[in-house]
């Protein structure tokens, strides 16, 4: 079942949409600036809707099923958050207008600014960047820029454990300084007599995400701040999986320097197939200066008695600089303070307490019939073998295409890379037991064809739009657009 | 016993290139081994001909689906030429790596320096150890 | 507590499978110490009062619409059909993940297959990616791709004045740590050709906005060529709506085009989430940052759509990566496809001409008011630049507060030696006794 291309569909002449005409007076446009053609798609309205009508239901999504994608946080995206982010008052307002004209806006960005200094534990909190990658990178440059503004120019080296996500090291890359990869140890947490030998006078910080992507608690985390910290660095906390401490732990209060929020992820905005995010930056005291900006604060004494604050853009003293252009993601933003105001100070812990809870569970019912490398109390996601001694043969890849066939996301494949044929499962709080359990039972039957009919695991999927598709082709006869576009060298 | 086709007549590095030396000239390629890891190789970033570079230093890169690799010169050298034909078809590193799949013809800046690389029998001794 | 399921049976059950007495005991590998600190924040609210209290928020905002706008200056209001929300509501394409599993995400794929196809059309270049973040941050990407393609070879990038000062910033937040040398735009106001003899063989890249920040069209063909004969790569940042009626960067050299795709039928939301597109050569391909889709094929012959390219990235590459951007703006390029897809041909053209009539009718109607001059020694677009007789924040409040009028931007901050000059942005939204109104507003406030 495939769809043509929209370029495909419709006929020369057929318009989607009737624009008025000028009702001015036509205005001259010298020729040579005018272009001759415009390569778009000529297809009706109805055209448009059915197209990308029938595009959608190729897709899995969250609304569709089960999808415990590890590290992603595949929770529900509650369906008022959409109206919220919707209202005239908040969609159509412009970033330049005068902030008199835009206080609910401004409010609703420093009431955000607060809660996620609250849950983290941290002093201040940018709403700048765009997207978690873009929140490390941030991270980065603010400690960066903190040991330079010492005149300790010496510090070039960013710690990084050896199960991080890919984008710690690249992030690093992009702020000018070196990676030192940092094994684990048995346990899959941060090997203590490794990162206390690179701790010396040349380490910017340390990149460290907890729980780990295992899904584990570093049970070390304290003596490995005070490691970094009696070298002169400081500590990047990956926010990825914030989704298990809300009101459990807050990584301020452990000592963390710095961490990114992930509002797509534990604050349940959509994905959209790959964005938009938003990742905020929050910093401890001694950071706040260079967080990117503008920032949103409160005018100070211009609120008589009883009035309400007045809210005002600010750059902070020695800020990195700006991220990206306005203030952040703020429809994002705007859908996670929805978010934050539904679940309450209660709630939020509630979420993080279900989100473990599940995990647990799966791992327990999994344990029986799937390798758990680090079978011990996880915290919101773990990880399984996806491998079998006895179907030599079936890789973890098998496994996450024969799952499609039961109408479900797989888990993340092959992350982490310290584990063979890794499986990462990540249920989050807003699945059932029913669902949960259903998710059991199509990976003991998938164990259980994988021994008997092997063939129905290597040649899945079977029931889905396409099948396997031929990515050495992908890449070997690029194919990136379907126009056809004159070359003028 | 070994799975991988190691000539015996080539220097090995512990990247996994090989290097053929003739004279004050040497081709250079990735082994059998290294072409089997990577899988379906689809792009191959060439060096420009006239570039020296010292050994052990990247030339280029070899990339498949799933994986890149650096390429890194077993022997300090000039490149004084490139097989053009990895542009178009670089499934020759899969089929054939020692041969067809040639990825650069060095100008040696000492050929004594392909001394200290292993010989076959060290190079099938070290993909054995790593499976 | 809306969006949890569980029931007090099903997590004593679920304790029993784990072999827990109760949900405190998973989280003892926590220093007690620091175990469920206490959050000051407030009890959670019914979805019926959060929805009360953020419409609330909403109320103490002046939006367009509400007011007649002609504020622009990179987020412009521009119309977005009623199709275009229709699509993104749909929670297949809203609630799907980046489409890592091809299988299951075919309408992801495609969509952004065809986006990208667009993008080259509208902008005549061969490639096009899933798009970047903003198109500020598309601009601080080129720059990244020109440093590797030039091999750490040059390390000067030439931007001119008349990019967007945020965008400016942002490339210079970027590059940071890069030990790079940015000129060009000091003073900001610096003239097209001052802008060109800034550019050298340490060049890797230079870049102009087009339209520029003041909505002038720039001879954009001769930067190139200027660019070119030092080997720098060529940059320009591009307005969609604008590419509707002007030539192509593409049809007169161009390496890279980037550009901001906010007016592509999404909304201004006080400046994000938008959409930053991105296009370069075919040659520059294996450089370029971001996630790109590409067409193949399936085992029984069917075409199918895959991420591909990814050894660029940073789950593969890691420090070596072309950039860390992990997503692209996935819903946003979902928005700019439906939205090109039924402006289609001739749709989009007609709203570039509408802005373009309509914007020059303003500034005629302006240019005859006593005390008001518009800069027309080039052509412009949609936004001019008015000489006002006062302070343009002077200006802005009468407009506000005499007829609820979004007045212009205040170019002064950004250019210090623009005293009292506004930007004005008229889009197809605006009507011609919008425009009188203005007209009329601005001559009352000069008397």
């Amino acid at each position: 079942m495939t769809e043509p291309l929209i370029y495909d569909l419709g006929s020369p002449g057929r318009a989607g949409i009737k624009m008025p005409d000028p009702d001015v007076p036509l205005a001259d446009l010298p020729a040579d600036l005018a272009r001759d053609d415009l390569d778009l798609p000529e297809v009706s309205e109805v055209d448009v809707v059915r197209h990308y009508t029938r595009l959608s239901i190729l897709n899995h999504s969250i609304d569709k099923g089960f999808y415990p994608l590890g590290s992603c946080t595949m929770k529900y995206n509650p369906r008022l958050n959409e109206d919220m982010a919707r209202l005239p008052g908040l969609a159509a307002v412009h970033p330049y207008q005068d902030p008199e004209t835009a206080q609910g806006a401004l409010e609703l960005m420093y009431e955000t600014q607060e809660w996620l200094k609250e849950i983290g534990g941290f002093a201040g909190v940018s709403l700048q960047p765009s997207a978690g990658a873009q929140g490390e990178f941030t991270g980065i440059l603010i400690m960066r820029a903190y040991h330079r503004d010492r005149g300790d120019t010496r510090r070039t080296r960013i710690l990084i454990p050896d199960s991080a996500h890919g984008t710690n090291p690249a992030s690093t890359t992009m702020s000018g300084l070196e990676v030192i990869e940092i094994p684990s140890d048995a346990r899959g947490n941060v090997d203590l007599e490794s990162l206390r030998a690179h701790c010396d006078d040349t380490v910017v910080g340390l990149m460290i995400t907890n729980p780990n992507t295992l899904g584990l608690f570093e049970d070390q985390i304290v003596p490995i701040i005070e490691l970094v910290h009696n070298c002169g660095g400081l500590v990047y906390g990956d926010g990825a999986n914030l989704n298990a401490l809300m009101g459990i732990v807050r990584p301020g209060d452990l000592g963390f320097d710095v961490m990114h929020y992930n509002l797509h992820k534990t604050f349940s905005t959509p994905h959209g197939g790959g964005g938009p995010g938003s990742g905020p930056v929050g910093v401890a005291e001694h950071l706040a200066p260079y967080l990117p900006g503008p920032l949103v604060d409160i005018v100070e004494g211009a609120e008589s008695e009883g009035e309400m604050p007045r809210y005002q853009l600010v750059m902070p003293a020695r800020s990195i600089g700006r991220m990206k252009a306005f203030y952040g993601n703020f429809g994002v933003i705007v859908r996670a303070y929805t978010y934050m105001m539904v679940n309450g100070s209660d709630g939020l812990r509630r979420v993080s307490e279900m989100a473990v809870l599940n995990a647990n569970y799966l791992r327990a019912r999994l344990r029986n019939t799937y390798h758990v490398p680090y079978d011990r109390v996880n915290m919101h996601e773990f990880v399984i073998e996806g491998r079998f001694a006895d179907a030599p043969g079936i890789h973890a890849l098998d496994i996450s295409k024969r799952l499609m066939d039961y109408g479900m996301h797989p888990p993340t494949n092959y992350f982490p890379l310290i584990v063979h044929e890794a499986l990462m499962i990540e249920p989050t709080e807003t699945e059932s037991k029913e669902s949960l359990d259903a998710f059991c039972n199509a990976m003991v039957s998938i164990a259980r064809e994988a021994r008997e009919q092997p063939e129905l695991l290597r040649d899945a999927p079977h029931s889905t739009p396409v099948g396997r598709l031929d990515e050495v082709r992908a890449a070997r006869q690029l194919s990136l657009c379907c126009r056809p576009i004159a070359n003028p060298d | 016993m070994s799975n991988w086709n190691i000539p015996t007549d080539l220097h090995y590095t512990k990247t996994d290139e090989w290097i053929k030396v003739d004279g004050q000239e040497a081709l250079i390629g990735i082994t059998d081994y290294a072409q089997d890891q990577l899988s379906d190789i689809v792009f191959v970033e060439l060096p420009e001909v006239g570039t020296s570079y010292s050994a052990n230093q990247s030339l280029g890169v070899v990339e498949s689906v799933k994986a890149a690799a650096d390429i890194h010169l077993p022997a300090s050298g000039e490149i004084v030429a490139t097989n053009n034909d990895l542009a178009d078809t670089p499934e020759i590193l899969n089929q054939d790596p020692y041969e067809g799949g040639w990825i650069v013809r060095v100008k040696l800046a000492d050929p004594s320096e392909v001394d200290s690389l292993m010989d076959a029998s060290a190079y099938t001794a070290y993909c054995d150890e790593r499976g | 507590m809306s969006y949890i399921p569980h029931t007090a049976d099903d997590i004593q059950a679920m304790l029993e499978t784990i072999g827990l007495a109760d949900v405190e005991e998973l989280f003892t590998a926590i220093p007690e110490a620091f175990r469920f600190p206490t959050l000051d924040l407030p009890e959670g609210l019914s979805q019926m009062e959060t929805s009360q209290a953020i419409e609330y928020l909403s109320e103490a905002n002046l939006p367009a619409g509400k007011m007649i706008t002609f504020l622009g200056a990179g987020a412009y209001n521009h119309y977005s059909p009623a199709v275009v929300n229709q699509v993104l509501l749909r929670g297949e394409f809203l609630t799907a993940y980046t489409p890592y599993q091809p299988e299951i995400s075919q309408g992801t794929l495609q969509a952004i297959f065809e986006y990208q196809s667009m993008i080259c059309a509208l902008t005549a270049m061969e490639v096009a990616n899933a798009s970047h973040y903003d198109g500020a941050t598309a601009l601080a990407e080129a720059v990244i791709l020109a440093l590797n393609a030039a091999r750490d070879d040059r390390k000067k990038v030439v931007l001119s004045g008349v990019i967007h000062p945020e965008y400016r910033e942002v490339v210079r937040t970027y590059t940071q740590g890069m030990g790079l040398t940015i000129e060009g735009d000091e003073p900001a106001s610096a003239d097209l050709n001052t802008f060109i003899d800034a550019i050298d063989d340490q060049t890797a890249l230079a870049a102009i906005q087009y339209p520029n920040f003041f909505g002038q069209i720039d001879d954009i063909a001769r930067f190139i060529q200027a660019a070119h004969a030092h080997g720098a790569l060529a940059c320009i940042v591009a307005d969609p709506i604008a590419l509707g009626l002007l030539k192509p960067p593409g049809a007169m050299g161009a390496d890279i085009v980037v550009g901001e795709g906010q007016g592509l039928g999404i909304p201004m939301s006080f400046g994000g989430p938008y959409l930053g597109f991105f296009a370069t050569r075919q040659k520059y391909v294996r450089k370029m940052a971001g996630r790109l889709v590409g067409e193949t094929t399936d085992a029984q012959g069917q075409t199918g759509y895959v991420l591909t390219l990814s050894t660029r990235e940073q789950h593969i590459r890691r420090e070596k990566a072309t950039s860390n951007i992990c997503t692209n703006q996935g819903l946003m390029a979902l928005a700019a496809a439906v939205y090109l897809s039924v402006m289609g041909k001739h749709g989009l053209r007609k709203v570039a001409e509408l802005c373009y009539h309509k914007s020059h009718y303003a500034a005629d109607v302006i240019d005859r008011l006593d005390g008001y001059n518009i800069d027309r020694h080039k052509p412009f677009f949609k936004e001019f630049v008015v000489q006002c007789p006062r302070p343009v924040a002077e200006i802005n409040r009468y407009l506000l507060e005499t007829y609820g009028i979004i007045g212009g931007y205040d170019l002064e901050s950004p250019y210090p030696d623009r005293k009292n000059q506004m930007l004005i942005a008229v889009t197809e939204m605006n009507t011609r006794e919008e425009i009188d109104l203005l007209a009329q507003a601005l001559n009352e406030v000069e008397q």
